[in-house]
């Protein structure tokens, strides 16, 4: 049977259905399933979240000032960027202002995480969808010195290097237990880096590990542990001490000195060697331009990072804001969280039931109730799906909606976004990609392209964390030591009711969190997240979500190795447990079903 | 194929005898329930068998668990991972994925039945017939008790897996369950903690292979070694706090100075964990540290104990009355007296490393 999609897909699932159940290398629990035709190309895509929590629901009559606790939790990954926007929420809706250099701190502590999510992300999620570890033990480490060498002038690169770190795989893959490379699919045709790169990759993979240790010390230094920093509504929990009594125990020059460090490396190993491996890599894949899916039609991205303190208009976020629609980047709209008629949920296929499922509703208007159920066209049973029937319900995400158009978010969105802005520096970088790989500006709209934007955004993260450094430490010099305001803090000190939105943008996107609050508790929380957005299911209208359009019409080598589709959903590093999220607007109980 | 070095080695590296040896697999053997000759089995197993099986899987959790175990300062995760354990199976970061993931868990339970570790991030959901986490098309629940039937103990990482954690915060929407009240016939780990110190996962799992036994316990099957003293008793602000000088707001003089966070909320004082000694991240800092007092997170149900800002009120152990106005000068000699009192007492406690069935039901 073939649809048409309104967002521009032919699905046709008469072809072999492959179900890929679990999804590895992500945050949470995920489950694909395709069907593909007699030349191995995907013609349907079936993305589905297959985990719930309700974080939402245990929200509710809570004290507003945890809530960033509670949502931190939502994700581990993305540690801390949900407990911003939650501070950012309460502190919206009570009218609550922060000190500039809580501004600062907080920027540097999500650049942070913008570069360790993205390092993590590319070597540990995602590399070895290009890397063949094991065609890297028959590499010629002379060979990988020059190539390392002829790419960048990192420091660790020498024959002798190379030649020990591929003694100590061979031994391990000799032993013959694989640990984490037990079982993949090694020797795929979609591999396409010849011996010497591939052990280029892993030798990184494993620099890496060692080095994303090291990013996240920015976290400890101002939050006290990572992951699951600690943070505060009115500022940052840290005091600022530079030379008085208890200097030691404060922020002083000693642990700003250890930020200045560690920004050093991370401006280091960015330029040195995550963005020349991308580059690396990418030269031996231009051919293998698939996964664009939603990019090159619309995209979504809501900006963080303010220049101002307490100014979240689009003209302080550094990173920027603004939705593209139907690949039109001559015109950049508007996006506001608060208009009923911009963003909007719908339930036709997640496991929730609305009182009229033809509509889609506000986050601010929320209505919840768990509702698992199967297709009538899904194989096996209940507890054991086989297949699943798109046509009914069919995941736990939500399907969130801008204007009732399915957007891609995510770091791609962003730099498409500040592109078509005419923005130089993310214009710049994008176009010197281009052009030192020889591909067009179509190209951008690829797996490739996302994975290539998620390392330069990882740049730039650095540099604007160096910027961020900077402007703490003039304003300390200037006598500014304060990092919280407190004239709100108490509850008695609050309005009887109000609500508020904030925002940023997640390593993985667009994020926002809507928050009611009476009589001083949570009488309504509500989170879309950036894989709410990606990895949605249909829509009543018949759009598919980002995952879904990304695997559309990409040939697989073999398909009984879900190699391709592991590379394109990869690339947007999905986090499950983000994405489904929900309450009620009257906190009704969640629906008895019987326990086991 | 090149001869790698076994866990026997490793433990014989270690300067552990061989008598100790055949008497953790005696143990061992005995606590999984296996009929004699089992020991003799096992033994032969790790000396012939190279690195332990360890199969992560993932429950409800939000990862974490996971991304702290990589931060581990010492040993390095690359040497955990590429020397002293197999990780065959973690969905965070195996390269395979489907149907050729599933494979390595059969094959793990046949081929290393009572062989292989098996760690649990996050937590089975019981209501919905356990479909609010979905594995492989099935629900998380069975997978696990099916892992869990060949494995030689289980390590339980972090609060979702030891206690419920925040989606089991009430009304626990999906019924989310930890991990020792669904299996109940093997030996369990629990490594508390949201999330439990980089370096103490891989302290215990290199505890495991090093010393060749499972840790000492406590009633609460955490490992004493990190989890037998409170964050208030090891804190660096403890003098302020016997000295009456508190915070009172955020960022005033005595947060400034680094006075005590109690009255800030600090859950330190009934709180175990290994925070204030160990510290995070290769030692760089703790949460009292930086400014903000302890949320409790190792403690079984913290999120539902008020708000984290709200001042402790059930201080009896220190045998005054909990108010912080009264905790000074004055009270500071009772109160370490009774400390000190409380930590005899502890050290004289006897030591269960197996669970009570009655713990579990």
């Amino acid at each position: 049977m073939t649809i048409q999609t309104p967002n521009g897909f032919t699905l046709d699932n008469s072809g072999k259905r492959i179900v890929v159940d679990p999804v590895t290398r992500i945050e949470g629990h995920m489950r694909v399933e395709v069907n593909v035709d007699e030349n191995n190309i995907i013609r349907n895509a079936v993305s589905t979240g297959t985990m719930w929590r309700g974080i939402e629901v245990i929200l509710k009559n809570r004290d507003p000032r945890d809530a960033w606790a509670f949502t931190e939790r939502i994700c581990g990954v993305c540690t801390g960027t949900h407990a911003l926007t939650s501070v950012r929420a309460v502190e919206n809706a009570l009218g609550i202002t922060i000190p500039d250099n809580a501004n600062s701190i907080r920027n540097l502590m999500q650049l942070a995480l913008q570069v360790h999510d993205h390092v993590v992300h590319f070597y540990h999620l995602h590399a070895l969808d290009w890397v063949d570890v094991i065609s890297a033990i028959s590499a010629d480490p002379k060979a990988t010195s020059a190539l390392a060498q002829s790419v960048s002038d990192w420091p660790l690169s020498s024959p002798g290097y190379f030649k020990d770190i591929q003694t100590r795989l061979r031994k391990f893959v000799e032993s013959g237990q694989l640990g984490p490379f037990k079982n993949g699919y090694w020797g795929n045709a979609s591999y396409k880096l010849p011996p010497e790169a591939n052990l280029m990759a892993v030798v990184h993979y494993l620099e890496a590990l060692d080095f994303q240790k090291e990013i996240v010390k920015i976290h400890t230094i101002f939050g006290g542990k990572n992951p699951h920093p600690n943070w505060l509504v009115g500022g940052v929990p840290c005091p600022i001490n530079i030379d008085g009594t208890g200097a030691v125990g404060a922020i002083n020059m000693e642990r700003l000195n250890m930020v200045t460090s560690i920004i050093d490396q991370i401006i280091e190993f960015n330029d040195k060697v995550y963005v020349p491996d991308i580059m690396a890599i990418g030269s031996f894949y231009k051919d293998w331009l698939y996964g664009g899916g939603l990019s090159g039609k619309n995209v979504l991205a809501y900006g963080d990072v303010p220049e101002h303190v307490n100014d979240y208009s689009e003209a302080s976020l550094k990173l920027p804001r603004g939705a593209i629609i139907n690949g039109n980047l001559v015109e950049v709209l508007p996006v506001d969280h608060e208009d009923p008629e911009q963003i909007q949920e719908f339930v036709t296929h997640s496991w929730y039931k609305y009182p009229d499922e033809t509509k889609g509703l506000h986050p601010w208007d929320g209505v919840t109730e768990p509702h698992y159920e199967l297709g009538p066209n899904a194989k096996g049973t209940k507890t054991n799906i086989e297949q699943l029937d798109e046509a009914a319900k069919y995941s736990w995400i939500k399907a969130p909606r801008w204007r009732g158009h399915a957007m891609e978010v995510g770091p791609l969105a962003r730099w498409v976004v500040g592109y078509a802005q005419n923005k130089a520096e993310f214009k710049d970088p994008i176009e010197k990609v281009l052009k030192d790989l020889g591909l067009p500006v179509s190209a951008l709209f690829s797996t490739l392209g996302r994975t290539a934007a998620r390392a330069l955004e990882s740049s730039w993260a650095g540099h604007q964390m160096r910027y961020f450094r900077n402007k703490l430490i003039a304003n300390i010099r200037a006598g500014d030591l304060s990092t919280a305001h407190v004239d709100k803090w108490k509850p008695e000190t609050w309005p009887k009711e109000v609500r508020g939105v904030g925002f940023t943008e997640a390593p993985r996107g667009a994020l926002a969190h809507w928050i009611k609050i009476k009589d001083g508790k949570i009488d309504n929380y509500q989170c879309v997240v950036p894989t709410t957005w990606n990895g949605s299911p249909r829509d009543p209208a018949g759009n598919i979500g980002a995952f879904e359009a990304s695997l559309m019409d990409t040939p697989m080598s073999d398909p009984t190795q879900p190699l391709e589709i592991l590379r394109t959903i990869h690339s947007f590093d999905p986090c499950l447990a983000c994405s489904t999220h929900v309450m009620s607007p009257d906190g009704q109980e969640m629906a008895k079903v019987q326990v086991r | 194929m090149a001869a790698a070095e076994t866990l026997y080695d490793v433990i014989r590296r270690q300067g552990i005898t061989r008598r100790s040896f055949t008497k953790f697999c005696s143990l061992t053997a005995a606590s999984l329930g296996f009929g004699p000759g089992a020991a003799t089995a096992m033994a032969e197993a790790l000396e012939t068998k190279e690195r332990v099986p360890v199969i992560w899987m993932h429950g409800l959790e939000c990862t974490c668990c996971s991304e702290s175990f990589i931060r581990s300062a010492h040993p390095l995760v690359k040497d955990v991972v590429l020397s002293m354990i197999s990780l065959d199976y973690d969905d965070t970061i195996m390269a395979a994925a489907g149907h050729q993931a599933e494979a390595i868990l059969k094959e793990t339970k046949e081929k290393y039945k009572g062989k292989y570790i098996l760690a649990v991030e996050g937590n089975p959901p019981l209501n919905e017939d356990g479909m609010f986490c979905i594995d492989g098309g099935k629900p998380f629940v069975e997978k696990l008790k099916w892992m869990a039937e060949d494995a030689m103990a289980i390590i339980a990482w972090g609060a979702c897996a030891s206690w419920g954690c925040v989606q089991a915060a009430n009304p626990n929407p999906t019924q989310a369950t930890p991990i020792d009240k669904v299996i109940l016939d093997k030996p369990i780990i629990k490594v508390p903690g949201c999330p439990p110190i980089a370096e103490v996962m891989t302290g215990v799992v290199t505890f495991i292979t090093t010393f060749g036994k499972l840790p000492e316990l406590d009633r609460q099957g955490r490992p004493k070694m990190f989890y037998s003293q409170r964050i208030h008793d090891k804190c660096y602000r403890r003098p302020h706090f016997d000295a009456g000088q508190f915070v009172e707001e955020w960022d005033d003089e005595g947060a400034r100075k680094g006075s005590c966070l109690y009255k800030m909320g600090c859950k330190g004082p009934t709180t175990y964990n290994a925070c204030s000694t160990v510290r995070w991240n290769g030692g760089v800092s703790f949460p009292i540290q930086s400014g903000h007092g302890c949320i409790g997170c190792s403690e079984d149900g913290f999120w539902d104990n008020g708000s984290f800002y709200d001042r402790l009120t059930n201080l009896h152990q220190f045998g005054v009355e909990a108010n912080a106005d009264k905790v000074g000068m004055t009270a500071a000699g009772i109160v370490g007296g009774v400390i000190a009192a409380h930590a005899a007492v502890t050290a004289f406690k006897r030591v269960t490393t197996k669970r009570e069935k009655a713990d579990a039901s």
